[in-house]
């Protein structure tokens, strides 16, 4: 049996690095044709100029003013999207946890309901709601944050109260409570360092999704990084090939983060 | 102002925002797909859907995204059972997961481009198997910018996507069972075919659909990578958003937006039925 088992294990190995091997393989090709085309010289020479440009900020500011602008768009709209997500979401959940118990499952339903709706079906829906924004607000790129905390939700949601199940959320209050403690404190000082890394991986998630978007902002006409990609893609391919690839790259390294994050949360909760 | 009240207070705003952003775009899509141009009720827009471009459009996505739901779940099938013979926190399966995370979420604009690059008429492949080999991928017309590379595409987005949502299935599966088979006398081949098949068996088709509904939402990669017609319906809905409309039938792309909902709520649907009967053995 322990032969087996032994022989086995060996099998499973040798099956796991070939398959993650020929798959890395298939994988990682298009990202290497990527980072392949974006240094290349004239005349088969290997160059870096693109990705030196990418780092040179004011340089890049001038040459690519579409880019720029787009750019700063994104950093803004991850910034405002975690925010309004966090601040919307977490209170909301812990509160319907707490004190009102049956509109759980309405939140719940509303939370999840953007993945039954395509965002481009969305945007045309929001399309109206976005002439009224442009009314109050003005018509800049930024009010996009909007849009996307609704298509954050579901990850946010499942995030969040995957870190509230493992908590014993109203015991917590209810210790704070009676000390003394006001809802605010609870919130602060209780409910939210323990679900410290349930928010950080909300954060994280939104991050990503907010770095990738482009359909909404596409559509309503506004700019954001993916926008501004997709149309220097057809004028000068090579600086956007190089900026689509750090971008993933970035979201690699977050969730790459993300994943230690989680294990300790897993570690912390096996201590008896 | 009683305490039941002001507990309700506290949802307001979380009520008040995804009212406007969320369900009134769900009812701007629904009911505008019922109403013509005068504001007056008509089933103009519906009756639409029957045209041949719109029916053929509806066709070709639902085609491809089963083709790459397909294609995705049996090899991201394979992948995450060779990742589940690894240790949980090894090093492996956390590069994996992360990459499959970035490129199943992240993919759009990025991916179009990775693929020109790669099998675009100047791409690294492309170029290689054409002078070294003379292979010239293209003889039989470009392919990339239509359907076949569409497909290609998908595919390369829906293979992580389900490593990432059949994992927890896999994890799942105690190496205890396959102990007791053997030890009754099974053998692998019986141990897969009687006990680790049909428990992961819903899990597997649930996956499917949530993959089929995925490729089926899907537009950025379409739009980055199409250049030319509207081959699918989110491209359909694009050009019913951004030209100019045929009088008449300007809530046209609504209807049509509200067709891709039903589509994917039946998916979504049958997707958390099965997920349900998934759960019963998985915690």
């Amino acid at each position: 049996m322990a032969g087996l088992v032994r022989r086995r294990a060996r099998r499973q190995a040798v099956l796991r690095w070939v398959v993650v091997g020929v798959l890395s393989f298939v994988f990682l090709l298009p990202l290497f044709a990527l980072l392949e085309f974006t240094t290349r010289g004239p005349g088969d020479t290997l160059t870096w100029d693109t990705w030196r440009l990418l780092v040179d900020w004011p340089a890049l500011e001038e040459t690519y003013p579409v880019l720029w602008t787009g750019m700063k768009a994104s950093f803004w709209l991850v910034l405002l999207s975690v925010a309004l997500t966090l601040v919307l979401l977490v209170p909301t959940v812990v509160w319907v946890r707490l004190r009102l118990p049956r509109l759980r499952r309405l939140v719940e339903f509303l939370c999840l309901l953007p993945l039954t709706i395509p965002a481009i079906v969305l945007v045309v829906g929001l399309a109206p709601v976005y002439a009224w924004v442009v009314y109050f607000v003005g018509g800049s790129s930024v009010t996009l944050f909007l849009a996307y905390t609704i298509l954050a939700l579901p990850f946010a949601y499942r995030a969040i109260d995957t870190g509230l199940s493992a908590i014993d959320v109203r015991t917590l209050a209810e210790a704070a409570r009676s000390l003394g403690a006001g809802w605010l404190t609870v919130m602060w000082r209780v409910v939210l360092p323990n679900i410290r890394s349930a928010v950080l991986s909300a954060a994280f998630l939104t991050v990503a999704l907010v770095l990738g978007e482009f359909t909404i902002a596409s559509l309503l006409n506004r700019d954001n990084l993916q926008v501004a990609i997709n149309q220097l893609g057809k004028s000068s391919a090579t600086i956007s090939f190089a900026v689509s690839l750090a971008a993933l790259v970035l979201a690699f390294v977050l969730l790459y983060l993300l994943s230690f994050v989680g294990r300790r949360r897993r570690r912390e909760r096996s201590v008896p | 102002m009683s305490r039941r009240l002001r507990d309700l207070l506290g949802v307001v705003p979380f009520f008040v925002f995804v009212g406007v952003f969320l369900v009134i775009p769900t009812l701007v899509v629904a009911i505008g797909a019922f109403l013509g141009d005068d504001g007056r009720a008509t089933l103009d827009n519906v009756t639409a859907l029957a045209d041949g471009y719109i029916v053929q459009a509806f066709v070709r996505s639902i085609v491809l995204s089963a083709v790459t739901a397909i294609l995705g779940a049996v090899i991201g099938a394979l992948l995450g059972y060779a990742l589940v013979t690894a240790e949980p926190d090894s090093t492996v399966r956390r590069v994996v997961t992360s990459a499959c995370g970035v490129l199943a979420q992240f993919g759009g604009v990025t991916l179009a481009f990775a693929f020109m690059a790669t099998i675009g008429l100047s791409g690294f492949v492309t170029l290689f198997l054409r002078d070294s080999l003379g292979v010239d991928i293209f003889a039989g017309g470009v392919w990339l910018y239509d359907l076949p590379g569409l497909v290609l595409v998908y595919t390369y987005f829906q293979i992580p996507l389900m490593v990432i949502v059949f994992l927890p299935a896999l994890d799942g599966i105690r190496p205890q069972w396959r102990e007791a088979t053997e030890s009754l006398g099974g053998s692998t081949w019986y141990y897969w075919r009687r006990v680790a098949g049909p428990l992961l068996a819903p899990a597997f088709i649930g996956s499917t659909l949530l993959l089929f509904a995925n490729a089926f939402s899907a537009y950025a990669t379409a739009a980055a990578l199409v250049s030319q017609g509207s081959p699918i319906v989110p491209l359909q809905i694009r050009s019913a958003l951004t030209s100019e409309v045929l009088l008449g039938r300007e809530n046209v792309g609504k209807a049509m937006a509200l067709g891709m909902v039903v589509v994917v709520a039946v998916v979504m649907a049958l997707y958390a039925l099965l997920q349900r009967r998934t759960s019963r053995w998985l915690d």
